[in-house]
């Protein structure tokens, strides 16, 4: 996290490589909101680095600046725990999509964050297969009419916030591509965390999957809540409210009723859990920071671990080694 | 009464019975014992895939053969001359094993109905007449350890633990071997326990008396030191060599080892060593599955660590796709294979060398990656330190192929001096002008450009690249120049590939190649057919990708060519295929290492012109 001499603007984290995404995709947004955020936060861009898997979105590490590896499909998240152990020292990024995630790389997703290793991971939620042309995905609604289930999906589909939180994520946000303002202050609250962030970021893939967000996105106001630390779940313009009742219902009641939840993004996971549970049809989504707790992240502990056996045995010598176990000489 | 000593140039014993018997530990420290009396030494342990088989039961059986000698050998040897019988599932499953007029020394005391029902012995072999071939002496060593121990506070149960070092007191007094280094070791290894470190020695001495004392044997014998070059010696196993070889390899880089795994049978030792050395500096990882392991090592070497993993055959059939990774975005790794029997989990506990076409050709396109393969325990440790050179000097993954045999055999090891061990520093490109991704240097290798430094700023992937900026490119002239660059790398590895072992002249009747850790059961079935005068030499094989150049040169020359592998033919047909030899196959796929007398037989088939099978 060394600071550079020249302030970076975001036209320094933009690589020479032509943008491919399709006309109007949602990744735009995003790229452009990371590259200014970056810039804003005064990051240098050789010690940040971008992981991603395969998909459309894991293009993502191309179009950026920095140092960036685009892998294989779903295993991001295990080969940016291999270089954060290695390199505790790099801000390193993981751009994922919902079939990269939570599909083929649902296991690592999960480990990643259990573990609390110092990544943040940018999932793009876009409930559908975009690089391979359209497969529903596991983010997509019961009853998905896409390429491979023409008749409609069965498969209930996966919560990614509440499974973060259930995996051990220790900074769970969520946005939408649209929402530049609000993402750039997600990714700088992200950017100062210490171990494993989650951000489920709502994608629009106007080819495959066009207006999936729109309910959200398009009423914002109406069909969002903005979670500030310490206010109440207020939303449509501060007449509506969200109360979680005892019983762990929640339900939506005006204002001011004293019974509005107050967020807490350090609260207990329950609550968050509550919150992640609050899906479109019935409730307004939750947006912002759903959660955030410190614990010592998985590099550090791993690192230290080889300082504090360094410190007790000191620094091993090779001819110690070599001479361990049942040795004899012969003259 | 005094009983006379006999001398034998050198000896074979087997130690069976239940898998709670303590027979790897028998073993083991009778093989302490022969390499401090000085004799050449090689283990092989025999368990089970279970860890705990139901007690006297078949499959709960757990052997450990040694053979010592007052001369140099290549191998645990092929039958006992010995064998020590714990319980009646031990001699069921060894005795066929028994050459006749073999010894057998049988715990007595557990050959009663419930064992020998669980062994499925109908009449009690003890009785029946069916062990006359053998040389046998039944001693109740149950009953004689709980006598040993009966003044001690100890539970039945606890005292039954010891019986082991009867057995082991029994043999220390057959060879001669000194009691007292023996109990000075269990008094370290039980040092926290001082009662079971009292009752163990107790009845090492009672087995040790009992010998002296009863009537049951009419010799001792001695086998005298072998004549070992002086220096300083270690009895090693390959899984320590290699663990040990990759900490030093990583010093000799000048780097940090990243080393990832995810546990397996016979692979898991590796981490196990490693993890235990981290004031090396080295960092450990165990991952939540084997593409994670490599996937994280991957991780690792792109932010500049010596990155290795190591696996078997179904953890290594999982890390395929992401040596592809490796192979594409040309970054240094090493990948160990502890090659056990398959298909599938197949063999977990025993030995194969059925993953060579894995190594060679796991991957999908034209994906090389070189491979070779350590061929003794020792040899293990500049194996590992041969892949991580290899690995880095030419950017590329590596795969190092091992075996369950000499993971887990052993072999007195002359140990390196650390100075002779050459250094080959890492050097990381900071320079940014005229950076290009895939820009190469006379080796065909890319720049190491690690993240974190200023100006270089840039990206890899799998996607193909662009044979210079290593920008995507979909170009078809370009993907074949960089098909055909990424294989001319890695046979340019071939100028690194030291002189093959070839033990014989280099033209004769019968040319044996074998490769990995049939070595010693090979060269010592060579030596023996040239001690009878036969012109027969042993190639043994150590690199497989690029394949070692001096074969070339080898196989027109003699009248047969045997290939002996401990698979289907593997090798065999890549030799046929690039050499376009008539070479015959000496297969044996049962988990177990080759019988020297398999590979002298063999050899003795071709020069009478009949078929090796
Ligand atoms: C091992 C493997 N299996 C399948 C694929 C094909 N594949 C590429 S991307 C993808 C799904 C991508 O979906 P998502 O993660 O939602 O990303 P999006 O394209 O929507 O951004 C699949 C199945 C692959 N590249 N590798
Ligand atoms: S297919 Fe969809 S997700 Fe992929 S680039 Fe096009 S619009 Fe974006």
């Amino acid at each position: 996290m060394s600071t550079p001499l020249i302030k970076l603007t975001k036209k320094d984290f933009e690589s020479n490589q032509d943008v491919r995404w399709c006309p109007g995709c949602g990744d735009y947004a995003i790229l452009a909101t990371v590259q200014r955020t970056l810039a804003q936060l005064g990051v240098a861009r050789e010690t940040t680095t971008f992981i991603s898997g395969i998909g459309c979105s894991s293009r993502f590490p191309y179009y950026m600046n920095t140092y960036g590896f685009h892998t294989i499909h779903g295993r991001a998240p295990a080969i940016a725990t291999g270089l954060k152990m290695a390199r505790p020292e790099l801000d390193v990024w993981v751009v994922t999509g919902d079939g990269d995630g939570l599909s083929i790389g649902g296991n690592h997703l999960m480990h990643a964050l259990r573990r609390n290793v110092g990544l943040k991971i940018m999932l793009f939620n876009n409930q559908i297969y975009g690089l391979t042309k359209g497969q529903y995905s596991p983010t997509s609604a019961v009853g998905t009419k896409a390429a491979s289930t023409p008749m409609g999906s069965l498969d209930y589909p996966i919560n990614p916030l509440a499974l973060a939180l259930a995996a051990g994520a220790t900074f769970v946000a969520r946005v939408a591509d649209t929402d530049a303002k609000l993402m750039a202050t997600v990714l700088q609250e992200a950017y100062h965390h210490q171990g494993s962030v989650f951000i489920e970021i709502l994608q629009n893939c106007p080819v495959f999957n066009d207006g999936i967000w729109e309910a959200i996105t398009d009423d914002a106001p109406g069909r969002q809540i903005v979670l500030r630390d310490g206010e109440p779940l207020l939303f449509a313009g501060g007449t509506k409210g969200v109360a979680i009742g005892q019983d762990f219902q929640a339900a939506v009641v005006d204002a001011k009723n004293p019974a509005v939840s107050m967020h807490r993004a350090h609260g207990t996971l329950g609550y968050a859990q509550m919150l992640a549970s609050l899906t479109a049809a019935e409730f307004p989504v939750p947006v912002g920071v759903l959660y955030k707790v410190e614990k010592p992240s998985y590099e550090a502990m791993a690192n230290s671990q080889v300082a504090d056996a360094i410190a007790a045995k000191g620094r091993g010598k090779l001819e110690a080694l070599l001479a361990e176990g049942m040795t004899w000489r012969v003259s | 009464m005094t009983k006379s000593i006999q001398t034998l140039d050198r000896v074979v014993i087997r130690f069976a019975g239940d898998s709670g018997d303590g027979m790897q530990l028998t073993g083991t420290e009778f093989a302490k014992a022969a390499a401090e009396a000085g004799n050449d030494i090689a283990t092989f342990p025999d368990f089970p895939a279970e860890i705990r088989a139901p007690a006297g039961s078949l499959p709960g059986v757990s052997g450990f053969q040694l053979h010592f000698s007052s001369s140099d050998i290549f191998t645990p040897g092929d039958a006992p001359d010995v064998l020590v019988v714990m319980n009646p599932a031990a001699l069921k499953v060894n005795l066929k094993d028994l050459p006749v007029g073999g010894m057998l020394i049988i715990n007595g005391g557990t050959f009663i109905e419930a064992n020998l029902k669980k062994a499925g012995y109908a009449v009690n072999p003890l009785g029946d007449g069916s062990l006359e071939p053998y040389k046998v002496h039944t001693v109740d060593i149950s009953a004689l350890t709980t006598a040993a121990l009966d003044a001690t506070e100890l539970s039945n149960k606890e005292k039954g633990r010891s019986k082991n070092f009867f057995a082991l007191g029994l043999v220390f007094w057959m060879y001669g071997r000194d009691l007292a280094p023996e109990i000075a070791r269990i008094e370290a290894q039980f040092a926290k326990k001082p009662q079971f470190a009292a009752a163990n020695i107790a009845v090492l001495k009672a087995g040790y008396h009992y010998g002296e004392t009863a009537e049951l044997f009419q010799h001792t014998y001695h086998v005298p030191p072998a004549k070992f070059t002086p220096g300083f010696y270690r009895n090693i196993a390959g899984n320590e060599a290699l663990a040990t070889g990759l900490i030093a390899g990583a010093e000799l880089a000048g780097k940090t080892l990243y080393f990832s795994g995810y546990p397996i049978t016979p692979a898991s030792a590796i981490l196990h060593a490693l993890a235990k050395n981290k004031h090396f500096g080295c960092i450990t990882f165990q991952a939540e599955d084997e593409i994670a392991a490599i996937g994280a090592a991957i991780g690792a070497a792109y932010g500049g660590a010596v990155a290795v993993t190591a696996s078997s055959g179904p953890g290594i059939a999982l890390k395929m796709e992401a040596m592809g990774l490796a192979v594409m975005t040309e970054l240094p790794l090493v990948i160990i294979n502890v090659q056990r029997g398959g298909p599938s989990t197949g063999l977990p506990t025993k030995t194969e060398q059925s993953d060579l076409w894995q190594a060679l050709c796991g991957r999908n396109g034209e994906s090389p990656v070189p491979v070779f393969a350590a061929k003794t325990p020792g040899d293990c440790f500049y194996a590992a330190i041969e892949a991580i050179r290899i690995a880095i000097k030419y950017m590329t993954p590596v795969m190092l192929l091992s075996d369950g045999y000499i993971a887990n055999g052993t072999e007195p090891w002359p140990v390196p001096d650390v100075k002779d061990l050459a250094p080959f520093p890492v050097v990381h490109r900071t320079d940014p002008a005229g950076y290009n991704v895939y820009a190469r240097n006379e080796d065909l290798a890319r720049a190491w450009v690690i993240p974190g430094t200023p100006g270089l700023e840039h990206r890899i992937g799998g996607i193909e690249k662009d044979a210079l900026t290593g920008n995507i490119s979909y170009d078809p002239a370009n993907h074949e120049k960089q098909t055909h660059t990424r294989a001319a790398k890695v046979a340019k590895i071939a100028q690194d590939i030291a002189p093959m072992d070839v033990y014989g002249e280099r033209s004769g009747d019968v040319l044996v190649i074998g490769w990995g850790g049939t070595h010693g059961s090979l060269r010592a079935g060579v030596e023996s057919l040239r001690a009878q005068g036969k012109r027969v030499t042993h190639a043994h094989v150590r690199w497989l990708n690029p394949i070692e150049p001096e074969l070339a040169g080898l196989v027109t020359k003699f009248k047969h060519v045997l290939v002996a592998e401990l698979n289907m033919g593997q090798l065999r047909s890549l030799i046929r295929s690039e050499y376009l030899v008539d070479a015959q196959g000496l297969n044996k796929i049962q988990g177990q290492p080759f019988k020297v007398a398999e590979v002298v037989d063999a050899v003795n088939k071709l020069l009478e012109g009949k078929s090796v099978h």
